[in-house]
């Protein structure tokens, strides 16, 4: 149906628009090389204290994969004072939480707590950080439920398609083709000597960064961190650059095999661009058109056009290597070729010609617009701070995003999308019935076909 | 802010001639304003041969409406640089945005425009394309992920059969099938209407201002005719017996959710069996994740939550997935042998401390969002009347002593108001277990 010109004349305009910045931070820097970063913000009595380590996956060592997320779980399992169960009862008797993890470039340790909480709970942070004991029993316990999550891994269609498609699109030598927190062979040969390795090596002061955001002042935040963590000593670890070569340059299709599956799990990409990236900005909003937003080309039209599926969105994984640029749906298993070829002609389409006025209007302005939406809460902004840090952007990167994100222009996109997507390479995974889906792909003419069971190996 | 620091926030109300109840709960620290917008209808309503029916209409609601295009919605609000969504439950369904403060009229006006006139735009094209895409949604959600049934099952082990409660919210594929358009606006005239809805803004307006929009977008939108009321849906305080279910499923470990009846949302009693849940399953220190997951070293993962149902009885329910190696009934018992002992010798003091402490600091964290403030007000004026008990939450909370925990656990925790909904590895299913559950299903 269309709208009538009445009808829009009608509708509300906005009025002018009230001033908003991204909360206001300051750095310090301790002797030790520790820095800090403190966003104060004082809507709640609430503070969020995230600390930054270069431990992420890319520095797993070779056959040791998953090292990096069983230490910074480890790492809130017990310190020599206290064994696991006391220190997480000890952060909740406060209300805290106390969350450690990591992702492919950083390990962070985070925690939330009261601000009438917040002198008591740094100090334990201070204690985790300083004296973690990684206990025998803790290692076992954290490497049996790794074991445990990849076991449940091979009967969850969505999440075996997206680690089948890293493994499908990055060479063996890319520490992106294996999963981040390890497979069962290499999590298996971790042993506690290895934990404590790596821990040593790399959770140092210097090239640690405290970020603090909530109801402190700075001078408060660089007390509490000096108190804590202060007299700690230790270089900046080594950094570990990682490699993103794809695996392949050419179409192939990689079938999972799930017999009798209602729906296909559907990814389809290739390896993309870094973060740091001169590009960044035209790649974010032509994906936004592309498949980021829910009017955009790809959700419309599998959708809302043609009822495929619940919801079909694309992206690009942000890492200091190149991570994925992936398509992801799942869609009804009978239409699965269908769902692809729609895929494949939007890939198509926003390489071929500029995208329009009011799709560019859109995509910018909602970037635009939500900007303030963002970071409403505490651990939005220290996660906002840490994506800062952690990829060396310039600290007035969040007051000029904006005005970056409204310069874009079509003929940009366009440039982009001819550049930074690339149709010839890309590689298709489907966790699917192979008896319903094989056939009708094939046809499709994508490329050479692999059929594979819920392990990745080859069937003949 | 000087409210906001004692963790209460302002809170004005009013109704419009027609019904609409309307909670406005200013903030101005930021550039940002939440428009929610509860319809006090669910799944509970759906009448025979509907089950889904609440849901997909949900859908439609983003369809159009008079001088709205088919997802013309979602454009504009993300046009304005906002957030929206929508979701049903069991007994309410809502809709919100978030949006940039000087776009608060728009927002207002989109859910005034589908209020007022959906179904001027409703077809038959656009109900069978929103059925394939929540025919999509079931297999995702359910159908295609492992346990993905627990959301139908459970409520069906727990409900009686003609309980409002007892049926799928998801809704059987014949049921989808079967939803005309008919139904669609059966529905809307009967649900969608002003005196059965309650608005909520939460942020960065004027109250004055958004009360004469409200008044302007709101105010022509006749009253409703009243709807059906609902069957009785009281029950006795427990089931009366320890339900079970066994479902052989393409799960590779066995996982247990089990039910216990409880007191509905917003009662006395509810705060205690809030508060006994987060003692057995929030957080790492947790009664089961220490003990099962930590110690035992049974289960993989073991978590608890309410239903937070304000009619008939609520459930509290914990989730415990077993380790490699650990079989289902062996699950079960270790499960069961925990509830036992909390049973007979009562939780701790300071157990029920951490989880208080745990609760106030997860309020004041979910307090921070104008989304989820707004949610929450729409809440307790849609369910209790008042959203002013919004601010009475952490004292109700830390009003919750010991002992009153240990009634409750008492009272609710026992074998005769158990209801376990056990997922199995199909392979492993033994043919007794697999019978049994067959058994209860024909109940």
């Amino acid at each position: 149906m269309t709208t009538s010109a009445e009808a829009k004349a009608a509708r509300p305009q906005p009025g002018a628009p009230r001033e908003y910045h991204f909360p206001r931070f300051e750095r310090r820097k301790l002797e030790n090389g520790l820095e800090i970063v403190v966003a104060p913000v004082t809507k709640l009595p609430l503070v969020t204290v995230a600390v930054l380590f270069d431990a992420g996956a890319v520095c797993d060592p070779a056959g040791r994969e998953g090292t990096a997320q069983l230490v910074a779980k480890l790492m809130v399992e017990g310190t020599v004072n206290s064994d696991g169960g006391e220190l997480t009862e000890r952060f909740e008797r406060l209300g805290a939480s106390i969350d450690a993890q990591a992702d492919w470039d950083a390990a962070a340790v985070t925690m939330t707590t009261l601000t009438e909480h917040l002198p008591e709970a740094f100090d334990l942070l201070g204690e985790v950080l300083r004296t973690p004991a990684f206990r025998a029993r803790e290692v076992e316990r954290l490497k049996a439920e790794r074991l445990a999550e990849l076991l449940q891994l091979r009967a969850d269609p969505g999440a075996l398609a997206d680690e089948l498609f890293s493994r499908f699109l990055y060479a063996p030598t890319s520490r992106y083709s294996r999963p981040d927190g390890g497979d069962e062979q290499s999590v298996d040969a971790i042993e506690r000597e290895h934990v404590l390795t790596f821990y040593e090596s790399r959770y140092l002061p210097g090239g640690a960064t405290v970020i603090v955001s909530g109801d402190v002042t700075v001078d408060a935040a660089e007390q509490l961190v000096r108190k804590a963590l202060g007299g700690w000593t230790g270089g900046a670890p080594t950094r570990v650059v990682g490699d993103d070569l794809p695996a392949r340059r050419k179409r192939e299709v990689h079938i999972i095999a799930k017999s009798d599956a209602p729906q296909s799990e559907l990814r389809i990409g290739h390896v993309g661009i870094p973060r740091k990236h001169p590009d960044f900005f035209p790649v974010n909003v032509m994906n936004a058109v592309l498949g980021g937003l829910f009017n955009s080309r790809i959700n419309l039209n599998l959708r809302e056009v043609h009822g495929y599926t619940y919801g079909a969105f694309s992206g690009f994984s942000w890492r200091r290597q190149a991570g994925p640029f992936t398509v992801s749906t799942a869609v009804k298993s009978d239409i699965t070729d269908a769902a692809a070829r729609e895929v494949l002609i939007e890939i198509d389409r926003i390489r071929a010609e500029p995208i329009t006025a009011d799709e560019l209007s859109l995509a910018t302005s909602y970037l635009d617009g939500v900007f303030p939406i963002r970071f409403e809460t505490t651990s939005a902004i220290a996660a906002a701070l840490s994506v800062l840090v952690l990829h060396g952007l310039p600290d007035d990167y969040y007051d000029r995003y904006r005005e970056r994100v409204r310069s874009i222009t079509a003929e940009q996109i366009l440039v982009a999308a001819r550049k930074y997507l690339h149709p010839d390479e890309l590689q298709m995974v489907v966790v699917g019935d192979p008896a319903t889906i094989g056939e009708p792909l094939a046809k499709l003419e994508f490329g050479p076909t692999t059929l594979y069971d819920t392990q990745g190996h080859a069937i003949a | 802010m000087v409210q906001f620091r004692a963790m209460r926030i302002p809170i004005e109300t009013f109704r419009l001639p027609n019904g609409l109840f309307v909670t406005l709960s200013e903030d101005h620290t930021a550039p940002i304003v939440a428009v929610n917008l509860w319809y006090h209808v669910g799944s509970a309503n759906e009448p025979p041969g509907r089950t889904g029916f609440a849901h997909l209409f949900e859908h439609m609601l983003f369809q159009g409406s008079a001088d709205v295009a088919a997802n013309e919605h979602f454009e504009l609000v993300a046009r304005a640089g906002g957030t929206l969504n929508g979701s049903t439950w069991l007994e309410r369904t809502n809709y919100f945005e978030t949006v940039p403060s000087n776009q608060l009229e728009l927002a207002l006006w989109l859910e005034a425009n589908r209020m007022g006139t959906l179904l001027s735009a409703m077809t038959q094209q656009k109900l069978d394309n929103q059925r394939d895409v929540v025919m999509n949604e079931r297999r995702w959600s359910m159908d295609n992920q492992p346990y993905g049934s627990w959301m139908e099952k459970l409520p069906a082990l727990v409900f009686p059969p003609q309980h409002p409660f007892h049926h799928s919210l998801m809704g059987s594929m014949e049921d989808l099938a079967a939803a005309s358009l008919d139904d669609v606006s059966q529905f809307f005239s009967t649900y969608y209407t002003p005196d059965n809805a309650v608005l909520s803004i939460a942020g960065d307006f004027e109250p004055g201002e958004a009360r004469r929009m409200i008044e302007r977008h709101f105010g022509g939108i006749p009253r409703g005719k009243g709807k059906p009321p609902l069957p009785d849906m009281s029950l006795p305080p427990v089931f009366g017996q320890w339900k079970r279910e066994v479902v052989p499923d393409d799960v590779m470990l066995p996982r247990l959710f089990m039910a216990f009846r409880t007191p509905v949302f917003g009662s006395e009693e509810y705060y205690a069996a809030s508060v006994t849940g987060a003692v057995l399953g929030l957080r790492n220190a947790s009664r089961l994740r220490r003990r099962l997951v930590r110690e035992r070293q049974v289960a993989a993962d073991a978590s608890a939550f309410t239903y937070d149902l304000a009619k008939g009885s609520d459930l509290l329910v914990i989730d415990v997935t077993g380790r490699p190696g650990i079989g289902a009934e062996q699950l079960e018992q270790e499960v069961a042998h925990e509830i036992d002992t909390v049973v007979r010798d009562g939780l701790d003091a300071s157990e029920v401390e951490r989880a208080v402490a745990v609760i106030q600091t997860a309020f004041v964290s979910g307090m921070q969002e104008a989304g989820d403030r707004a949610d929450r007000l729409s809440m307790f004026a849609t369910y209790l009347g008042r959203p002013e008990a919004i601010n009475e939450e952490v004292d109700r909370y830390k009003a919750v002593t010991t002992e009153r925990v240990n009634a409750f656990v008492r009272e609710r925790l026992d074998e005769n108001n158990r209801a376990s909904l056990l997922y199995v590895p199909r392979e492993n299913a033994p043919a007794e277990l697999a019978s049994a559950g067959a058994a209860t299903e024909a109940e």
